[in-house]
This record gives structure tokens, C-alpha cells and sequence, in this order.
């Protein structure tokens, strides 16, 4: 038997998307981590190996807010956790509910958050959180609350939690959308037979549904997280690169802009940005790692 | 039917939640829009009241005509949007035909590395991409956004369509091929006429994120006339901050595309993400 010929049309199907994804993707990802260990000294490029990294971490002019940004966003990435994916497995377990009314209706209203961008959403809610214009203040006033009200946004202690907020009002359809899909895929013989056995209503949903949708929860959650760990736009719209009030809302995404950038009265430096950008990376393996590792090879899946 | 799941008060209850949350969502929403068309003496009056013959106004509309060019940032973004998913769609069905359909050697290895990107956001890239613009002389021109966006949507786009690929029946298939039809013809004729579903997906997904990103925008192209309509939005809102009415203008006229945009594709896109895509 005859060889068979090179399958050129394999390198032509191929080709486009490899060279743009490797030249525009993961070339400057790797050139990023390069960049990181180099700095400029005289106008000159020169190796540092880690010493960028050294300074971060450790040097007095950087650990600070380096150290302040990563655990702003922490906190940012746990306020979603507790608050969004809860919201959005309720939401999702009314909505799946059988024959409920108006549930299409119900579900693109609520996704409607999700598809504006942050500048809107940023501002949209920094109006109405602002004393000036007094809609938060008149309607906790209707409640009986007043005194309940804060100019939350300028406030050092309670911005950032705000923001996470606003954040967690916007993406709540994101969850929502996809624990709605999981629980509609869980057959309805196995309600059936749980109903048989005497489990309904809530507990079917607790003994039953749940364990069902937990792989669709561990992907919300590592969604969660990388959305988390690379946010920067709802937090430079609403409080500006330089994430006030004095920093209290800095996350990685800012600290990066501001350092490669520069702002006020600091110069911009790429390497500096570079390092800080390899921190965040090494963030997110290691968020994606426990969970395709740790979290997804132990999970109980069961045969639908 | 079971008595426990219909019953009357919980759906009662269930019925409340859903409206309560709806207007939680609805509301910040609701208010930008209704002041938008109010004098500044009404929107500070009576923020929640519907604009009526006395206190409407379109004054923040006229400013915002006059000093910003919101219809050149709507067709930047256009462009870039539209050109984005354009080549996001073709390479990437191309790329996933060439991993569903043929064995070779590195099928796996070569799926594994496109599918990196789906979990790993460009973003911590940004300054090896802005030193490739800066190089190839790309910086303030759209296309430097279109590459970037491409890059960005591929992934994804690969493994969805791949998926989709899978299915399509080998028999359709070797029939052409039995036709002599070439790999090409296949491709365009075939195969890609019965994935368009998953394509509308794909295009759906990828719409809204390239439409609202703020951060390549700001750093690949913040010259005048490359803005983008997210981007324009934010320099002219941060330019206006105490002229309320242009604000609240701006802000409707940022909302306005992306709703109408959400009103035709809302029910591919639910169906998208609630079909497994994603999963």
C-alpha cells in the first residue's frame, strides 16, 4: 500500500487559530514571565533573575501594597462565594421548579445585569449609592433605616465589601444560568422515586438535587475565582485606578495597571507590572489546579 | 400529581422571591433611565418619579451629541465586535473540524494547548502584547483589539465546536467524499451549515465580554478615534461627573445597544448556556 499523501488541508484547517492564538496569547504570556525577571537599569534591559519578585514580596516600598492588593482580593473572591453562588442555586431552584409561571420571563431579567458592562454598572450604582443625589438614603428612609446609611462607597472600611456587591448583583445571573441548566438534566424517575421514599420539597432538594449539581457548583466556583483574580474594570469605573479611598479597594488588577502604567507621580515600569502579572498567574494555576486536581477527580458523579 | 410541589403558598412564596430579585436587578437600571430624560431640577426632586410634560427634559442628550462622538465610539466598537467573532467563528470551526474530524499525531496534545487558554485569561499577558503592538506599529488601531479578542474567544470556541463536530453524521461526510468533493468543500458546504446553532452560540458568548471590556481598550487603542463606545463612555462620564443630566444621558446611551443586542439574541444565549455548552 501507497503512503498516503501530506494532508495539507490539516495544516490549512489548522493553522489560522494556532498562529494567532500561540502568537497573540501565549507567546506574550510567557514573554510576560520573561519580562518579570529583567529590569532597566541605565536604559538598559538587564537580568535580575527574581529579584523583581523579591521586591514584591519583601521590600518595604512594594510588599505593602502588594500584600494589601492580593488580600483585598481575597476577600473580594469570598464575599462572591458566599454571597453570589448561594443567590444564584436559589434562584435557579425556584426557577426550575415545574410548571412555574412566567420563568423565561423571569430568567432574562435577571440575566439583564450580567450583559451591561462595568463602567455602567460602576457609575450607574455609584449614583445611586452617592449622598448627593440621596436615592439610597430616601428609600432606607421609607424602611424605616436611615440611620443605617453610610456614603458606602467612600467609607475605608466598607468600599471594598460594596464593590464586591455591585459585582455580585451584576454576575448572580451567571450561576444562576448554569445550576438551572444542571437541574433541569436531572431526570424526573429519580424525583420520582425520592417522592416514593417520602423526600419532597425542600429536603429533595437538599438530599437529592444538590448532590446532583455539585460538579456545576465547582465550576461556577473556579469561574469565580479566575473572574476574580483578573477583575479590574468595576473597580477602576467606580473608584478609579488609584482604588480609593487610599487603596482600600486596591485588587491585583488595579496594582498591575498603576505599576505598569504608572500614575501621579510614579513612573510606569513593565517589570515591575510584568511580576506582578506572574504573581497573578501563579494565582490562577494554582485556583485551577486544586480544582482540576484536587476538587474535580474527587467528586462523586452520578450516572443520569 | 405530588400534592407537596404544588402547593399553593409555596408557589406563592417562590412567585415573591423571583419578583423581589427582579426588581433588585431591574431597578439601578430603571432609574438611570427614567432621569435620563428629566430637567436637573427633577432628577434631584424626585429621582424615582416617571419624567412627566413638566420635568422632561433632553438636555443631557444634547450635551452628550455635542461633546462626545458617541456614534464614531458605536461604530468603533461595532467593528471590532463584528470582526472579532468573525474571525473567531471561522478559525475556530476550521480548527475544530481539523481536531473532530481527522486523526493525526498530536489530535490530543494539540487540543489540550488550545484549550489552555479557556482557563488562563489573556489579560496577565498584557504587557508582552502591548510591547507586539507597540513593535508592529498596531497600537491605536482597531485591529490590534480584533487580535486580541480573537486570540481570547479561540479556546473556547474550538472546544464548543469540536464538540458539535463530533456529532455530525461520518456517512453525510463520506458521501461527499465518495462524491469527490474536496476536505474544503466539506468543511464549508457540509458540515459548517449543520453546527450553526452551536456557532450562534459561540458568537453569543463572545459578544457581550468583547462589547464590554474596558481594560484592552484603555491599553491597546485609547486614541480618539479608535475609542471604543465602553471606553469613550468612561472618559466622557469622567469628564461630566457633576453635569448630571449628560450623565445619566451617557449612561442610557451605553445601556440602549447592549439591551436591544440582549432582546434579540436573549433567547440564544439562554439556550446556549442552558444546552451543556458550557459544561
Amino acid at each position: 500500500m501507497q503512503k498516503p499523501r501530506f494532508r495539507w488541508h490539516l495544516v490549512v484547517f489548522l493553522a489560522p487559530a494556532v498562529l494567532v492564538y500561540t502568537a497573540v496569547m501565549i507567546f506574550p504570556l510567557f514573554n510576560t514571565l520573561r519580562l518579570a525577571l529583567y529590569s532597566k537599569v541605565d536604559q538598559e534591559r538587564v537580568f535580575v533573575g527574581l529579584q523583581n519578585f523579591q521586591t514584591l514580596f519583601g521590600d518595604p516600598n512594594w510588599a505593602p501594597a502588594f500584600w494589601n492588593a492580593l488580600g483585598n482580593n481575597f476577600w473580594f473572591f469570598i464575599v462572591h462565594m458566599l454571597v453570589q453562588n448561594p443567590i444564584g442555586v436559589a434562584l435557579a431552584a425556584i426557577l426550575s421548579h415545574p410548571r412555574l409561571r412566567f420563568a423565561a420571563l423571569y430568567r432574562s431579567a435577571i440575566f439583564i445585569p450580567t450583559i451591561l458592562s462595568f463602567v455602567i454598572v460602576g457609575f450607574a450604582w455609584k449614583l445611586i449609592l452617592s449622598p448627593i443625589w440621596g436615592i439610597a438614603p430616601s428609600m432606607l428612609d421609607a424602611v424605616g433605616l436611615k440611620s443605617l446609611f453610610a456614603p458606602w462607597l467612600g467609607k475605608e472600611e466598607y468600599a471594598l465589601t460594596t464593590l464586591a456587591l455591585i459585582s455580585v448583583w451584576q454576575f448572580v445571573g451567571i450561576p444562576m444560568m448554569l445550576i438551572y441548566a444542571a437541574l433541569l438534566s436531572i431526570p424526573e424517575e429519580i424525583l420520582e422515586a425520592g417522592e416514593i421514599d417520602g423526600v419532597t420539597g425542600i429536603s429533595a432538594f437538599w438530599k437529592i438535587k444538590l448532590p446532583l449539581i455539585l460538579p456545576s457548583i465547582g465550576i461556577i466556583s473556579i469561574l469565580t475565582f479566575v473572574g476574580n483574580f483578573n477583575a479590574f474594570d468595576l473597580i477602576y469605573a467606580a473608584q478609579g485606578a488609584l482604588a480609593g479611598p487610599d487603596f482600600s479597594t486596591d485588587i491585583l488588577g488595579t496594582f498591575m495597571y498603576r505599576t505598569f502604567f504608572g500614575f501621579q507621580l510614579q513612573l510606569g515600569d513593565p517589570h515591575m507590572g510584568s511580576a506582578i502579572a506572574g504573581a497573578m498567574f501563579a494565582i490562577i494555576l494554582v485556583g485551577v489546579c486544586i480544582y482540576l486536581f484536587g476538587i474535580q477527580t474527587r467528586m462523586r458523579r452520578y450516572q443520569l | 400529581m405530588n400534592q407537596a410541589r404544588a402547593n399553593p403558598l409555596n408557589k406563592f412564596a417562590m412567585h415573591g422571591a423571583l419578583i423581589l430579585y427582579t426588581l433588585i436587578a431591574l431597578f439601578p437600571v430603571f432609574v438611570i433611565l427614567i432621569n435620563s430624560f428629566k430637567t436637573r431640577k427633577a432628577i434631584f426632586r424626585e429621582p424615582l418619579a416617571l419624567p412627566d410634560a413638566e420635568s422632561f427634559s433632553m438636555i443631557g442628550y444634547q450635551t452628550v451629541m455635542k461633546q462626545g462622538d458617541f456614534f464614531l465610539y458605536f461604530q468603533n466598537s461595532l467593528i471590532v465586535t463584528v470582526g472579532s467573532l468573525f474571525f473567531v467563528l471561522l478559525f475556530g470551526a476550521m480548527a475544530a473540524f481539523a481536531l473532530a474530524e481527522y486523526r493525526f499525531r498530536g489530535n490530543m496534545v494539540m487540543g489540550l494547548y488550545l484549550a489552555l487558554g479557556i482557563m488562563i485569561p489573556i489579560r496577565i499577558g498584557t504587557v508582552a502584547i502591548l510591547e507586539m503592538m507597540v513593535a508592529t506599529g498596531l497600537v491605536n488601531t482597531l485591529w490590534a483589539l480584533i487580535l486580541v479578542y480573537t486570540a481570547q474567544g479561540l479556546p473556547l470556541a474550538v472546544f464548543i465546536l469540536s464538540e458539535f463536530m463530533r456529532q455530525v453524521s461520518d456517512d453525510l461526510k463520506n458521501a461527499g467524499r465518495i462524491d469527490g468533493l474536496s476536505e474544503y468543500t466539506i468543511f464549508f458546504r457540509l458540515v459548517l451549515p449543520l453546527v450553526r446553532p452551536a456557532m450562534a452560540t459561540v458568537a453569543v458568548f463572545n459578544m457581550i465580554p468583547i462589547w464590554n471590556d474596558l481594560w484592552f481598550p484603555l491599553i491597546l487603542a485609547p486614541a480618539e478615534e479608535v475609542k471604543t463606545l465602553t471606553l469613550g463612555s468612561q472618559v466622557f462620564i469622567g469628564q461630566f461627573v457633576t453635569d448630571w443630566n449628560a450623565v445619566l444621558s451617557a449612561l442610557s446611551m451605553a445601556i440602549l445597544p447592549v439591551l436591544v443586542l440582549y432582546v434579540i439574541f436573549s433567547r440564544q444565549l439562554i439556550r446556549g448556556i442552558t444546552s451543556g455548552a458550557v459544561k
